[in-house]
């Protein structure tokens, strides 16, 4: 026993609270985005540790696609109700019909891409001048060049290749009016922190994360959830399989995995012999080799 | 992760390193080949950069594909940007900042170097040490890094030839001995093929040392952190605002360095007031001792003043409080340092202003030789200068502390970061 040290989880901890308090005090307007998925539901948690006894100074922000799985959606408002927090939703439905946004066709559309419209127009109606994401700089190649404060230009854009050095853990989120950053508190954490640190906190999660019965569609070796949202090709037939989520996103895009792991515990086991990562269940990724770095230049989360 | 263990996993040790070492050195196929050959790639991982690589007519699979993710890099075949991997062994759990060798691009470097216990410097066998070794290296010692591990790559390109790796330990040694460095290993190693990273090699039988991943799992690095030195910046004041918490004030903050438990006498910096520490917690449960790095909340057992950017130390011992002092800086901007000039400092979580008063010298990077003719202070320039601060800040020389010793100087007109600083 080393007398003196954090293990790392502990370690994680105390980086994200401090990248989280430090948003909190550098911006004037800060919110955190809410996807009702595993790490923004801990990036949540390590908000209420970081301001405890106080409630979270600033509001949660969910993006809603009009996709969601319906669980998430019940989950989070009892969540909110639970801790006290303030949410503002803002839906990709809205700007579709107000013609900020076109849905796209055919069987593989998806409101993924029309997201960052959404987000972009919240951003700037509620004058929010940093956007707190749960993304990890583990789940995808662009993401791990990531900052913990990411400056966005008036346009919302990330310009990858002229990135401000971040040294020693000092950061700078000075910007001219009208620009905004992002703010990852969860940058260092991998795939496998996020569900230990779960099971070290009792932290709550959406049942769907968990092993159930559920109506699916093969496309593409992936196992899509059959809903209204989703369009057969002629070849395509729905199944039932005892499924359960890696992550959880749109509806239309997010796969789910055959898996009997009904409690943390095997959730963990089961990942600890994955040979594939979880971004490997999500259709929006598989689009081109640079859909994520296009998708994030633009202003996606 | 083969030997995944749970109970392991909840007491891993952190471990952060990152590459150094000049342009198309193997830095990146290093990174790569290390987490293939400890079976930390997964399969869609891996299809993508065979497809990619097969593509490009290439007759290997080219690992630094795993670490070059923009698009920008692929094209070029370099890197551009610092990118993060993770990869966890039985014993620890690793941060591994990949950084460019491209000079134009040694800022990423500073910034991937700037947070880690080790960084590993990659030598081409044939090539030997270059100028940008010799900037990586230094920079690496200015930033304090506590182990150096020098990996003397592409040994397959000199038929793994004991006297070619003899020649660049020689060159480096030569360089080495005007740097102050604590603990250097030197490392024979093929980054493409994979002797001496994870696997020992088969091909160099006069090489009795451990492989990489030998030296990454068992450096030692729990005395890196300093316990002795109480430091605490107050990030945010929590005033709940509800009323059973109605006289609650919680001073929130990481521990910087040190040792806090409840009863410890306390000093508030700039005051000057006394208090007593009554709980240091954190979200609700209270910390018997809390120490470096943990993010905690502090109540004390009177109303002081205190606000973000105070400081709360012990009595006995406290930093240097001044407004004018000497600092080593890497310079970051394509915008010259600018004598007499303005800039915003930042400095733990604390921001002021500040004015360049002198430039003492700076560094000829060929020679190591301080040179006190030459004030053009420009990009990848490291300099000693002398500057002042509108308001004192509280610190310790970078020596002593790493977080309490660096500041940031940050351009005013268009909020770059423009300059790394050591407080000397
Ligand atoms: N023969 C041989 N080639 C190597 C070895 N290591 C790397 N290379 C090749 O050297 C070239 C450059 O490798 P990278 O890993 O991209 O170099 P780097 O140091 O990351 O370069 P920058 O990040 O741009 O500074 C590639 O073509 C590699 O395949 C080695 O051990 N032996
Ligand atoms: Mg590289």
């Amino acid at each position: 026993m080393i007398l003196y040290h954090l293990n790392h989880l502990r370690e994680l901890e105390a980086e994200a609270i401090y990248v989280i308090r430090e948003a909190a005090s550098q911006f004037e307007r800060p919110a955190m985005l809410f996807s009702g998925g595993k790490d923004s539901i801990v990036m949540t948690h390590l908000a209420r540790k970081a301001f405890y006894p106080a409630r979270i100074p600033f509001p949660l922000l969910h993006i809603d696609t009009g996709h969601n799985f319906p669980e998430t959606l019940t989950f989070r408002d009892k969540m909110v109700e639970e801790i006290g927090a303030r949410l503002e939703v803002r839906y990709v439905q809205d700007s579709i019909d107000k013609g900020r946004a076109r849905e796209e066709k055919g069987p593989n559309a998806s409101r993924n891409v029309l997201q960052t419209i959404t987000l972009l127009d919240a951003l700037e109606e509620l004058k929010i001048d940093a956007a707190m994401g749960g993304a990890r700089r583990d789940e995808e190649k662009a993401r791990a060049k990531e900052r913990f404060f990411s400056h966005r230009d008036e346009f919302g854009q990330w310009d990858p290749k002229n990135q401000r050095p971040e040294l020693w853990m000092l950061l700078n989120g000075r910007k001219h009016i009208g620009e905004h950053f992002r703010v990852f508190p969860l940058s260092n954490w991998t795939e496998m922190d996020v569900w230990m640190y779960i099971q070290l906190e009792n932290i709550p999660i959406p049942e769907i994360y968990f092993t159930h019965e559920r109506d699916v569609v093969d496309r593409d070796g992936m196992l899509l959830a059959y809903s209204e949202y989703i369009t057969l090709k002629d070849t395509e037939k729905v199944e039932k399989k005892v499924v359960r989520f890696r992550t959880i996103g749109d509806m239309t895009c997010t796969g789910a995995v055959e898996s009997p792991a009904s409690s943390l515990s095997e959730i963990i086991d089961e990942i600890a012999a994955s040979r594939t990562t979880e971004r490997g269940t999500r259709q929006d990724d598989k689009r081109s080799e640079t859909a994520m770095e296009d998708r994030k230049k633009a202003g996606y989360f | 992760m083969s030997d995944f263990s749970k109970d392991g996993y909840m007491n891993m040790e952190l471990l952060r390193f990152t590459t150094a070492g000049s342009v198309d050195d193997g830095k990146s196929t290093l990174i790569g080949r290390l987490l293939y050959d400890s079976k930390q790639i997964f399969e869609d991982q891996l299809e993508a950069i065979e497809q990619r690589s097969q593509q490009r007519g290439f007759e290997h699979v080219d690992l630094s594909l795993l670490t070059d993710g923009l698009k920008a890099e692929r094209e070029q075949g370099i890197t551009i940007d610092v990118a993060y991997r993770y990869f966890a062994t039985p014993k620890r759990k690793f941060i591994i900042a990949d950084t460019p060798g491209h000079i134009q691009y040694t800022r990423n470097m500073v910034t991937g170097a700037s947070t880690a216990n080790v960084a590993l410097i990659l030598v081409d066998a044939r090539k030997g040490v270059l100028e940008q070794t010799i900037r990586h290296s230094f920079i690496a010692s200015l930033l304090q890094i506590p182990h150096l591990i020098i990996c003397i790559n592409k040994m397959d390109l000199v038929e793994y030839s004991e006297a070619a790796f003899n020649k660049v330990v020689e060159e480096f040694r030569h360089v080495s001995s005007k740097l102050d460095i604590k603990d250097v290993h030197f490392l024979p190693i093929s980054a493409l093929k994979g002797d001496n990273v994870v696997d020992k090699s088969q091909n160099m039988p006069w090489y009795q040392g451990a492989t990489l991943m030998y030296l990454l799992e068992n450096i030692h690095i729990s005395s890196d952190e300093n316990h002795i030195d109480c430091r605490f910046p107050v990030q945010y004041v929590i005033r709940p605002q509800q009323t059973e918490y109605h006289d609650y004030r919680g001073y929130a903050g990481r521990i910087v360095s040190g040792i806090y438990k409840p009863g410890d006498k306390v000093k508030i910096l700039p005051s000057g007031e006394s208090a007593v520490i009554k709980t240091v917690e954190l979200f609700g449960e209270n910390i018997e001792e809390a120490y470096a790095p943990m993010s905690v909340t502090m109540t004390l057992d009177r109303d002081v003043d205190i606000s973000r950017g105070d400081m709360i130390v012990r009595e006995n011992n406290a930093p240097n409080m001044e407004q004018e002092f000497d600092v080593m800086i890497c310079w970051m901007n394509a915008n010259k340092l600018q004598l007499g000039g303005k800039y915003a400092i930042r400095h733990t979580i604390k921001d002021a202003r500040c004015v360049i008063k002198d430039i003492r010298y700076k560094i000829d990077i060929n020679t190591l030789h301080r040179n006190e003719n030459d004030k053009e202070i420009g990009m990848n320039d490291i300099a000693r200068i002398n500057i002042k601060t509108t308001v004192p800040l509280y610190f310790d020389s970078y020596r002593k502390n790493r977080y309490t010793g660096s500041v940031i100087l940050i351009d005013e007109g268009t909020n770059e970061t423009v300059a790394a600083g050591m407080i000397v």
